[in-house]
């Protein structure tokens, strides 16, 4: 089960060259995030789940939200996502209101769990948002194939979602989040659930597929390993209230490889967001 | 007897105490004997005095042995014996023509299409109702006082008032009596649904909503397939409770044929054996509908792609 990708770009002098990527394209702004804040009424009273953010994300970017529970950085994404709405301020998805970009379909998501319909086959939950969206059926086909085979998994099209493995799961989910073809690619844990070969594998998929497609993707994680390897910027989020602490900007090159998790700039990386993450928790629990 | 036929025996009633079938049904008849032994002895210490009476009203002699013969063979026993009861069923099913009037098949099947009838009603009108709650809160809190109620009132009270009045705007035979049913088997069907179509994980729905899926979308794609299950369990539950209300509904009436009508005029004229082979009647029906219904969802259940 290997690579789903463009030529890699490894050769002697790759090694020569610094793990720095410069990004030479400057995209429209995809996302823009103003002033937004949530509160929510809960039992206890309420709870500020987003103070004051204000964030731009260019297109293309590979952005992470890392933080400790509670930060914001789920409700974040669900705000981008309108599926949640701000209390005040306001988001803007490739210049359209987040609602209008939802109802235009222009980003997929990817939840923590695959959530896959269990009656469907792995083709029919992938043909689900084209059949939704009014695609031909010789068109679903041929999307459901394409995008089957983009996290390799030709041969599963028949099978049921129980018959695969969790990381096999969520692949068809990531498929299912593209095959519509969404500028916007908005993960929410993805890989929470799975354990860290599996993680790493996805991750590595993960990467490969973003350089091959060039979507924006925004992508909320745990790990700091994951964030670092995986994005052009990380965005680190801290509780009570949920609010920016720290943008790092992370430019290895796309075609990165699980091995620059060893080099200096790497563990430099690591170390500004372990640094972010522990000036932001407070420790009063 | 030679020494190897000793050494085989063992095996071969240890091989016998294994036999899958053996296995299998062992429990099921173990249980039904028993039944069936209590039953007699219940049959014999309820229609002991019954007998004993009439021999003494006659005035001759008579032997424990007659005494207990006599408790397995009267006429209208207090509580009939079952091999009474089993003949008067295979009598009943085999003995007439299927359109006889003493004829438990024709007996049955005039109950099961009211049955029948009053399940569909009912399964579409649970349906409706389920799908109307689920989407207007309003009328989650409008109807479901008033569908919790319909049910709190006796069936054998309404039943009349039901006849009655649908007789008067000159509605006869099958439809009132389905009617009834549907009255019945409605219920479950509804809680079942209003329950199924609810049962969506929140991200499932979520999915749906990003893929800004229109509200009837989200019912055919989502929804109802996830309602299924629930569909399944109370069908099983509504078709029984149709049966019962078919019954229920030839009662009051003086219905002149049904399961029911059958149940009453062995009331009327102390026919014990009949009604009890009316009721026999009745549990091969509902056994009968369940296991249809259990097949359909099996076969539903494998197109779902359901673990086997």
């Amino acid at each position: 089960m290997t690579l789903l990708v463009e030529p890699v770009r490894m050769n002697s002098t790759a090694d020569a060259e610094p793990h720095i990527y410069q990004s030479t394209v400057t995209r429209p702004v995809a996302v823009d995030v103003s002033k937004v804040s949530l509160t929510f009424d809960t039992a206890d009273g309420k709870v500020e789940a987003l103070s004051n953010v204000d964030l731009q994300i260019s297109g293309g970017e590979f952005v992470s939200f890392i933080g400790p529970s509670g930060c914001g950085k789920t409700t974040l994404l669900r705000v981008i996502a309108d599926l949640q709405q701000p209390s005040s301020g306001s988001v803007t998805v490739n210049g359209m209101s987040a609602e209008q970009a939802r109802l235009g379909r222009n980003y997929g998501y990817v939840f923590q769990a695959p959530a896959l319909f269990p009656w469907r086959s792995i083709e029919a939950n992938l043909k689900l948002p084209l059949e939704l969206m009014g695609f031909s059926p010789t068109e679903q086909k041929q999307r459901a194939a394409r995008y089957l085979d983009l996290v390799n998994l030709t041969g599963f099209e028949r099978k049921f979602p129980w018959q695969l493995s969790g990381g096999m799961q969520q692949r068809v989910s990531i498929a299912r989040a593209l095959s519509f073809d969404p500028e916007l690619l908005l993960m929410d844990e993805p890989f929470g659930a799975l354990d860290e070969i599996v993680r790493d594998h996805l991750n590595e998929q993960l990467l490969q597929l973003w350089a091959k497609t060039r979507k924006t993707v925004l992508f909320v994680t745990h790990s700091i390993p994951e964030a670092v390897f995986l994005s052009t910027k990380i965005v680190v989020m801290s509780p009570r209230p949920g609010r920016i602490t720290d943008i790092i900007d992370c430019n290895f090159r796309r075609d990165r490889t699980l091995e620059i998790r060893e080099t200096p700039e790497f563990m430099a990386i690591a170390q500004r967001v372990r640094t972010g993450l522990r000036a932001g928790h407070s420790y009063d629990e | 007897m030679t020494s190897s036929t000793v050494d085989t025996m063992p095996v071969a009633r240890a091989a016998w105490r294994t036999h899958p079938l053996v296995k299998r049904s062992a429990p099921v008849v173990t249980i039904v004997a028993v039944l069936i032994v209590v039953w007699y002895i219940g049959a014999v210490l309820m229609n002991l005095s019954l007998v004993r009476g009439g021999f003494e009203r006659e005035e001759a002699p008579y032997t424990t042995m007659e005494l207990l013969e006599g408790t397995m063979s009267a006429e209208r026993p207090l509580l009939p014996a079952p091999h009474q009861v089993v003949g008067a069923f295979i009598d009943g099913v085999f003995g007439y023509a299927p359109t006889a009037p003493r004829s438990l098949v024709y007996h049955s099947m005039v109950t099961l299409s009211a049955t029948l009838l009053g399940f569909a009603l009912g399964a579409l009108l649970g349906i409706v109702l389920a799908l109307a709650i689920v989407h207007s809160r309003v009328l989650e809190r409008s109807l479901m006082p008033w569908i919790i109620c319909s049910q709190m009132v006796p069936i054998l009270a309404l039943a009349p008032i039901f006849i009655v009045v649908l007789g008067a705007i000159g509605l006869q035979g099958l439809l009132p009596k389905s009617i009834i049913s549907a009255y019945l088997s409605f219920f479950p069907i509804t809680i079942g649904m209003v329950k199924g179509f609810t049962s969506p994980d929140p991200m499932q729905m979520d999915l749906m909503r990003t893929w800004s899926a229109t509200s009837r979308q989200v019912l055919s794609k989502l929804r109802w397939p996830s309602a299924v299950p629930y569909l399944f369990a109370s069908l099983k539950v509504a078709i029984t409770i149709s049966l019962i209300g078919a019954i229920v509904a030839e009662l009051p009436t003086g219905a002149e044929a049904g399961i029911g009508a059958r149940l009453l005029a062995g009331s009327y004229y102390g026919q014990t054996i009949q009604i009890w082979s009316a009721l026999v009647a009745a549990a091969v029906l509902a056994s009968g509908l369940i296991a249809i219904v259990s097949y359909a969802e099996r076969k539903v259940a494998q197109r779902m792609g359901a673990r086997s």
